[in-house]
């Protein structure tokens, strides 16, 4: 079996309302962008491992929309919608994000897939309708306890200052 | 956290953090060296303080500047947490993608 290289993600805050997250994957960015957008895929790797993910629709298409569950051990369900607004294979795609029981914050997802020596740098883009809601959605990813950190102070003021030019 | 970020979100603030990445400070310094005005970078040096993201110490006749790590750390503690989640889930997605290929190369197989 060959084996497939491992990345890095990397998080960084641009502004006081937007989060860029970059991922490179092993993969020609058509193998990618088809993956990330087969609806038979999603439950495999969707939301927080510890959740069940259930695809309700999925209508990959601009002004088609998409409504995913995450479904507790205990029966609770929590639902996630948006709208597509551009779909172009295999570059980009740009979605609404909305958390249904916060339904009103909603967010902007661009997605951009490069490719380069056969693999693909995914560069996924979010903007928020305030910094509440940014940083609602940084506190929403974290699980129990802090744990040891590195120290990437550097790369996070790095990112927070290249937005102030 | 919230005062951490509000703290670091005006640029000067950002510019004198950095500065002071490498060494404490005094105040006269970082005005020279960031080309403001004293008054000025000592507002923002009580802003920085108020968030506990410096500290002052008095060394001879003079107050030097220095950054406290605490909030940092808890600023990129903060972060790691979101980071670790999502490279959790592309960990995942990267397991879909060799299981795609593995399926690419059997049917390529039976083709041939």
């Amino acid at each position: 079996m060959p084996a497939t290289r491992r990345f890095e993600t990397t998080v960084t805050l641009p502004s006081d309302r937007e989060i860029l997250i970059t991922r490179e994957f092993d993969a020609p960015r058509d193998v990618v962008f088809r993956a990330m957008t087969d609806p038979a895929l999603i439950p495999r790797w969707w939301g927080p491992r510890k959740y069940e993910t259930i695809v309700d629709h999925m209508d990959v298409r601009p002004g088609g929309t998409w409504r995913f569950l995450n479904r507790e051990s205990d029966g609770t369900e929590y639902a996630f919608r948006g709208e597509y607004r551009e779909i172009v294979p295999p570059e980009r795609i740009v979605q609404t994000f909305e958390f249904e029981p916060l339904a009103g914050h909603i967010s902007i997802e661009t997605a951009t897939f490069t490719e380069r020596d056969g693999r693909t740098l995914l560069t996924n883009h979010t903007l928020f309708a305030s910094k509440e809601d940014r940083d609602g959605m940084i506190e929403s990813g974290m699980e129990s306890g802090l744990r040891e950190t590195h120290d990437r102070f550097a790369e996070l003021l790095a990112a927070l200052a290249e937005t102030k030019r | 956290m919230q005062a951490t970020f509000s703290a670091l979100a005006e640029p000067n603030r950002l510019q004198i953090v950095q500065l002071l990445r490498r060494k404490p400070l005094p105040v006269g310094e970082i005005a020279a060296r960031l080309d403001l005005r004293q008054p000025q970078v000592s507002k923002h040096l009580r802003v920085l303080s108020d968030a506990g993201l410096v500290e002052v110490r008095p060394v001879a006749q003079q107050r030097i500047y220095g950054l406290r790590a605490q909030p940092l750390k808890e600023l990129d503690a903060w972060l790691e947490q979101f980071r670790r989640s999502w490279d959790d889930r592309f960990d995942r997605f990267d397991a879909v993608l060799r299981a795609q290929k593995e399926t690419g190369e059997k049917r390529n197989a039976r083709n041939t």
